[in-house]
């Protein structure tokens, strides 16, 4: 009898506080549909949805319109996540099954580069890619991944690692005999088992590049090369009467990429962060 | 750049039907993209930073070497360093213990909850998920301002509303409600490491006459420590270099209360573009950021335990 009541209080509680945790998101939702002038209002329904809110919004840059913008950060992330599969695997099997001098040194600088502070790197790597003419490109954030050290390049490096240390050498080991090169067990043997790590790595550095706000703001200054983030950050300085719903309304669209990753993909989600403990 | 690991160990196997090194060619070719990354991006732009903290750098003008002046006037007169210092410690401290405090308290009553657990799992993570998104903080700036449906919500309770991001006593409050609301990918690690701890101890202990809060403390926390430890590291980290709230919301305002550190590097750095005073600050910053973690690992030897691999017998 206590146990019920317990289950119960504790149901009860959970239901309280995950309303309160979505309720922000489920009003942004109505938001988005709304006049100004219901804006401020807790009701989660507009009286007369607002449609326009998203077709107005949506060209309110002026000379271009989101699916510019879509487009971009969709490229962009396309080649930051090549780059990111090609370079971290390559790494992170060099590190879990190679034996060579120095490994252990180069490993500790590569736990110790997990924890680094990016902003300390942010400026003079700013100078750097400056001197080589690729500010206003999207150089600085493909060739960083390029060589696993993007935004949390060596965390995917890590995690991988971590990954294969757990798939059998004995594998590898049979390959060999079969006259399996390094990068034939590489390819042949190691990869095609690390499909569910490589997912997880994929998820994070798509939505880490997606919120890349800092890195975007720095690097891309041209309108016809701004990304989602970029646009949002634009409309909501231009407007000086605030069209509140048309902003809403874009910053809504601009967060179902990652939600709809997250829907299809939560087992890999929950999975990667609780293995390694990246954040979400 | 908001991460955290927990701490794994593996045993290196031996081999000893290998030579010492089974490909020391092989093993630098695959290593050679980070090894490359390592070097030209972190390790030589730190060096460059730090030579940069000792010139007047500017992108535009010829570099020239200035000594410690940079370190001078930010030590000595410089009111905006002191101000972001303030602010920063300030989010630091509060923003970290509640956010940890918010993910295992959810995370014990999760832990129990068996029915729908991933329904309201994922509830609580969503907001993670979408928490550094520059759209969050433009959903925020809404809800808090002075026509924002919280002063609405309040107002039925019967408490006065205001101007919550525009005053200066309560705008940085806002910003640590916003982080702490994000405590969903915590928890899931938490959630993790409760799993993990046998269930035979409480039953163990039980029989031994001891009550939950015993067990809460000698148990559930004392087993749940690393993960506790390198959560808290990881959140103090990314929390000294909180930026895309604070510049959206807010943009360092009321009065900079919520200027923090990051902002100030970047208005120096990229509005101004005094490169060499910045990289001056930005080694600043990488300076405090270890102290606190040495802080932390130093205290870890009195609260967090490792487990053998045996299980069972803990070694201090």
């Amino acid at each position: 009898m206590i146990k019920k009541w317990g289950n119960t209080i504790r149901h009860t509680f959970m239901i309280i506080f995950s309303v309160i945790m979505v309720y922000p998101v489920l009003w942004w939702i109505g938001a988005s549909l709304k006049q100004n002038s219901e804006l401020s209002s807790p009701n989660i329904f507009p009286s007369v949805p607002q449609w326009s809110n998203f077709s107005n919004g949506w060209k309110s840059v002026p000379g271009h319109s989101f699916t510019d913008f879509y487009l971009n950060t969709f490229g962009l992330e396309l080649a930051v996540m090549i780059a990111t599969l090609i370079s971290s695997t390559l790494v992170a099997f060099g590190f879990a099954r190679l034996d060579f001098p120095l490994k252990g040194f180069w490993f500790s600088l590569l736990m110790l580069t997990l924890m680094m502070p990016g902003q300390v790197l942010i400026i003079p790597q700013y100078a750097l890619f400056h001197q080589l003419g690729w500010v206003n490109t999207y150089l600085p954030f493909v060739v960083p991944h390029m060589v696993a050290s993007g935004a949390g390049g060596t965390f995917f490096v890590f995690l991988l690692i971590q990954f294969i240390r757990g798939i059998p050498r004995e594998l590898d080991e049979s390959a060999k005999i079969d006259g399996c090169s390094w990068f034939g067990i590489y390819w042949r043997v190691v990869m095609p088992l690390t499909k569910p790590a490589i997912v997880t790595v994929m998820i994070f550095c798509f939505l880490w590049n997606w919120d890349d706000f800092l890195g975007h703001l720095l690097y891309i200054n041209s309108v016809d090369k701004y990304t989602v983030g970029l646009a949002l950050r634009m409309i909501n300085d231009s407007q000086s009467a605030q069209e509140w719903g048309q902003l809403l309304a874009m910053s809504l669209v601009s967060i179902v990429p990652a939600t709809l990753v997250f829907m299809f993909l939560q087992k890999y989600f929950v999975d990667g962060i609780a293995t390694t403990g990246i954040k979400g | 750049m908001k991460r955290s690991t927990t701490v794994t160990t593996n045993p290196k196997k031996q081999h000893s039907f290998l030579s010492r090194w089974n490909a020391p060619i092989a093993g630098y070719l695959f290593i050679s993209p980070w090894l490359l990354g390592f070097l030209g991006l972190t390790a030589y732009p730190l060096f460059l930073s730090l030579y940069y903290s000792f010139t007047n750098y500017t992108l535009m003008e010829p570099i020239s070497f200035v000594g410690t002046r940079n370190y001078e006037q930010i030590f000595t007169a410089d009111p905006k360093f002191i101000q972001s210092v303030k602010v920063t410690f300030l989010y630091v401290i509060a923003s970290v213990p509640l956010k940890l405090t918010a993910a295992l308290l959810v995370a014990l009553v999760l832990n129990k909850a068996i029915k729908g657990i991933s329904l309201y799992r994922t509830a609580i993570y969503f907001p993670s998920l979408i928490g550094g998104s520059i759209a969050v903080s433009l959903l925020w700036r809404n809800l808090f301002g002075v026509d924002g449906i919280f002063n609405k919500i309040i107002s039925v309770f019967g408490i006065e509303g205001k101007g919550w991001i525009t005053s200066p006593d309560t705008a940085m409050g806002t910003l640590i409600l916003l982080t702490v609301w994000q405590f969903g990918s915590s928890m899931v690690i938490f959630l993790a490491g409760l799993k993990q701890i046998p269930k035979d101890l409480y039953e163990a202990s039980s029989v031994d006459g001891a009550n939950k809060i015993t067990q809460f403390f000698k148990i559930t926390l004392h087993m749940l420590s690393p993960i506790l430890y390198f959560n808290l590291i990881m959140a103090v980290i990314s929390a000294f270099q909180m930026f895309t709230s604070a510049f959206v919301i807010t943009n360092g305002g009321p009065m900079n209360s919520t200027y923090v550190y990051a902002l100030y590097l970047y208005e120096r750095a990229f509005s101004r573009y005094q490169l060499g005073y910045s990289s001056a600050l930005a080694w600043i910053m990488l300076v405090m950021i270890v102290v606190a973690t040495l802080i932390i690992a130093g205290t870890s030897k009195y609260w967090v335990f490792y487990e053998n691999d045996t299980g069972g017998k803990k070694r201090k």
